[in-house]
């Protein structure tokens, strides 16, 4: 964590910490304009929030008040670098009777090939609740 | 028998919809249902044991997700333990501030929540809600669809809808594979309209996914959740799966809130036999422990089942209490159709509109209902003036804002013209100069030529697979000259960077500043704190386009050829046939026709014809010194030989006086002066004729409309000030003549 961001001050990062907010591709904000645009400096893939970027709006959550909301964050953090195929399918795994217990597991590591941790343990957190409640698949 | 009443009333659209008593077994009961456990918490060792009547082992998916997720055991012993009406007069006493509210909330279990809300009356739950709504500001949410998904009306509605002040927008699909089109269209539309405004397209989540990915779109709201288990299944989700997709959707991005509402899980078939509010409690318990920052409820969709059973109204606003209690962000519903009737509709929606929510409906329709592929509408584009001027009426804030019809076109104009560069230049089927003028001044799609939906379709899904983004929507608009409308997309492109619009309740402002229950929070404590209504922002809400100057109204003081001359002071007449007409200061002077728009001089012939038909000697007299019609009557039949006369006012009011009744007497008064022709007038003539000869009268047939003062009462206000300012107290009354034709 930063020793120069205050969540309690420094939102909306935006407007007041711009230095703190870069896009993946390293851009600051304010390299993120029509000129940028025109000279083909932009690429799709520059816009959107880096994991970094996400953690420090947990940050700012949390010191809100708001622990679920920055723990949302924070699986958000860990999955802004997941790819979409692997989202919609863990999306998919985790409805009703569609994954056994093994391929929910299964699911758990690979977020964590990607370094999603928090969110691997919310999968098998998941499991252990969909076995009790018959929510496995072939339940 | 049948009464002719009942009959009449089982003819109104209210009695269109059912009304039941409560049938509990099936969820059919608003709150306070005989199985809704009673509120419980156990905790032992730091585990919970025990949760509103089930033991841990009997715990369902929502059960445990809650308590893994949700409740703060640090806060809950203290909060469990207070005393349910200790807790409701929390909520409405101005002195016990949200933060202290919203910290409890976190430790109260769902029967709780259910409980402590049930407590208060509808004004309570008002008060409360306006306490606990997360962003200082209140503001609205907008549908925009149309049946033939027409781009360039989209985009126009869009636009209007982005001027009007909706702080979101959302659009849906009729024919799934239009999904980006639609997107694009309300992306370019709204920022046409005012850079900053939010948009969704509300489609499958895979596919929202993407359009979220592409920078198409902003928010997502169809993330529902369900009060119990069976439900949520059918729903083909579970706690778990739909916190990981609203993580999913947040890390592209992608600001979240769920759904829930009062009256599905009855619909659904599996409400457990347990109350609406309660298993709403349950949902929204669920939606926090998500990390949602928001919720849209308030009923939504099933709004009219909900409706159908007492107490509905009251629970429907309860609910949104909880959500706002569980400092979650409230789109407050008010979209769906919640009555045929008129009245019914409009006092339920009181309870959002009053104290005001973060979104005071979800989906406001900018468009005619039946062009509302939502199936909402519950108000729509017909009834945007009713809104503003209920908004006036008040002095509240419920996020609409008057556009004149010129800056409507204007802008509507701006938007297709851009979606149509757009479509060009992203080498999509044209929209051609014909759609954009019809889009500009549409009632609805019947007024849009068609399109070749094949190709739009075919285009749509290509547009997906060359993976164009809202970058190339920028670009495409730069090159054609919107560079205004081209920033506002980068500015909403930039804003996923930052994504600072994740927070609560945020909305984004015209400069691109994010508002949120962060940096802009509800701090309301009672009168003359968080947000008024006032300054600027009340001078725009009560300028609707409709209003008009009183001093325009009436137009100038009259002026031209004279009608009448004065002739000297008037005496007492001797004749015992005399009737005196006496008119107003400002009669056939300053003002010139009365209210129901007869020439002075014609009533003035209509009267003395009656008079001279009933045998009568009329004479005409003005009182200049009083504007009060009963004196004026009075002072006139004071001078008249027969003691009788006929008072008239500049507006068309008259009287008939006899000079021994007291002034505020008198033997005929008419007050319908809008309904009166010149024949009333003759009638009125005819009988002060026959009370100064002391014949039998009978009343002038005089016809009644209560409308009239509604529609009539500003002018009778302005018009008698004006009669009351060409008082002049001291003048006597003076003799008139009618002028000749032709004199001056």
């Amino acid at each position: 964590m930063r020793t120069d961001f205050d969540p309690t001050q420094d939102y909306p990062l935006g407007t007041r910490r711009p230095d703190l907010v870069s896009t993946p591709g390293g851009l600051t904000l304010g390299e993120v304009t029509l000129d940028s645009l025109r000279r083909g400096r932009l690429e799709p893939a520059d816009i959107r929030a880096t994991p970094e970027t996400l953690r420090l709006q947990a940050e700012v959550a949390r010191a809100a008040g708001r622990a679920p909301l920055a723990e949302s964050l924070e699986r958000a953090a860990e999955l802004a670098t997941v790819p979409e195929e692997l989202l919609l399918a863990v999306y998919t795994a985790l409805r009703p009777r569609r994954a056994t217990l093994a391929e929910l597991e299964e699911w758990a590591a690979r977020l964590e090939g990607h370094g999603a941790h928090g969110t691997a343990e919310f999968v098998r957190e998941a499991a252990v609740a969909y076995a009790e409640r018959g929510l496995l698949a072939g339940a | 028998m049948r009464s002719r009443r009942f009959e009449s009333r089982d003819r109104r659209e209210l009695r269109r919809e059912p009304l039941v008593s409560p049938f509990p077994e099936l969820g059919l009961v608003a709150a306070d249902g005989p199985r809704d456990p009673l509120p419980e918490l156990v905790v032992e060792d730091g585990i919970v044991t025990r949760l509103d009547g089930r033991a841990a082992d009997e715990f369902d998916v929502i059960d445990r997700f809650v308590v893994a997720h949700g409740l703060d055991l640090e806060v809950a012993e203290e909060a469990m333990q207070l005393p349910d009406t200790e807790l409701a007069r929390m909520l409405v006493d101005i002195d016990v501030a949200r933060a202290e509210l919203v910290r409890l909330a976190r430790g109260l279990t769902p029967a709780k929540l259910a409980c402590v809300v049930g407590l208060l009356d509808p004004v309570e739950l008002m008060l409360a809600l306006k306490k606990l709504r997360a962003r200082r500001a209140p503001s609205n949410q907008a549908h925009v669809t149309n049946l033939k998904e027409s781009p360039a009306l989209l985009a126009a509605d869009a636009a209007e809808a982005a001027r009007r002040g909706f702080a979101e927008i959302e659009t849906t699909v009729g024919v799934a594979r239009y999904a980006p089109l639609n997107a694009l269209a309300l992306l370019v539309g709204s920022q046409t309209g005012r850079p900053g405004v939010m948009t969704q397209c509300a489609v499958e989540e895979r596919r929202n996914l993407e359009l979220a990915i592409r920078g198409l779109v902003t928010y997502a709201e169809t993330l529902s959740v369900y009060g119990t288990e069976p439900v949520f299944v059918d729903g083909d989700d579970t706690p778990w799966s739909k916190a990981f997709l609203g993580s999913a959707y947040a890390s592209r991005g992608v600001k979240v809130r769920f759904t829930s509402g009062t009256g599905s899980e009855a619909l659904m078939g599996h409400a457990q036999g347990l109350s609406m509010l309660y298993l709403e409690a349950r949902c929204l318990a669920a939606v926090r422990a998500a990390g949602s920052q928001g919720v849209q409820n308030g009923s939504i969709s099933c709004v009219a089942l909900v409706l159908s059973v007492p107490g509905g109204t009251r629970a429907i606003l309860g609910e949104n209490v909880i959500a706002a209690w569980l400092d979650l962000e409230v789109a407050s519903g008010n979209d769906a159709i919640a009555s045929h009737s008129e009245i019914r509709k409009t006092a339920k929606l009181m309870g959002q509109f009053l104290p005001g929510t973060d979104f005071v409906t979800s989906g406001y329709s900018v468009m005619p209902r039946h062009d509302n592929t939502f199936g909402g509408g519950n108000f729509d584009a017909d009834d945007i003036d009713e809104w503003l001027t209920v908004q006036r009426d008040w002095k509240v804030d419920a996020g609409i804002e008057p556009v004149r019809e010129d800056e409507v076109l204007g802008v509507r104009e701006r938007a297709a013209r851009a979606v149509q560069v757009v479509f060009d230049e992203l080498g999509l089927p044209p929209v051609t100069d014909d759609e954009v003028a019809a889009a500009t001044s549409a009632y609805d799609s019947g007024d849009m030529p068609d399109r070749d939906r094949a190709a739009d379709v075919g285009a749509a899904d290509e547009l997906l697979a060359r993976g164009v983004c809202g970058l190339d929507v920028a670009l495409a608009l730069d090159r054609r000259g919107f560079e205004d409308v081209a920033e506002a997309v980068l500015s909403m492109q930039r804003q996923r960077v930052s994504a600072d619009y994740l927070q609560t309740a945020a909305v984004i402002d015209a400069d691109g500043v994010v508002h949120s229950a962060v940096n802009d929070p509800n701090v309301y404590g009672g009168p003359g704190t968080g947000y008024r209504l006032e300054g600027d922002r009340w001078e725009l809400l009560q300028a609707l386009p409709s209003v008009v100057d009183p001093s325009e109204l009436l137009g100038d003081l009259a002026t031209g050829r004279a009608i009448v001359v004065e002739n000297g002071e008037a005496a007492r007449g001797s004749d015992p046939a005399e009737v005196v007409v006496a008119v107003g200061p400002a009669f056939a002077d300053g003002i010139r026709r009365t209210i129901g728009d007869l020439d002075h001089g014609q009533v003035i012939e209509a009267i003395r014809a009656g008079i001279r038909e009933g045998g009568g000697v009329p004479r005409l007299v003005r009182v200049a010194g009083v504007a009060d019609l009963a004196f004026i009557g009075h002072v006139g039949a004071g001078l008249s030989g027969s003691g009788v006369a006929l008072g008239l006012q500049s507006k068309g009011t008259a009287v008939i006086h006899r000079a021994d009744l007291e002034p505020l007497d008198n033997l005929e008064l008419f007050g319908m002066s809008p309904l009166y022709t010149l024949e009333s007038y003759r009638a009125m003539g005819l009988n002060a004729s026959g009370y100064a000869l002391g014949r039998r009268v009978g009343p002038v047939p005089t016809e009644l409309d209560n409308f009239a003062r509604a529609k009539l009462i500003v002018r009778t206000t302005l018009l008698h000030a004006r009669e009351t300012a060409a008082v002049r107290p001291e003048a006597p009354p003076v003799e008139l003549e009618l002028a000749e034709p032709g004199s001056s």
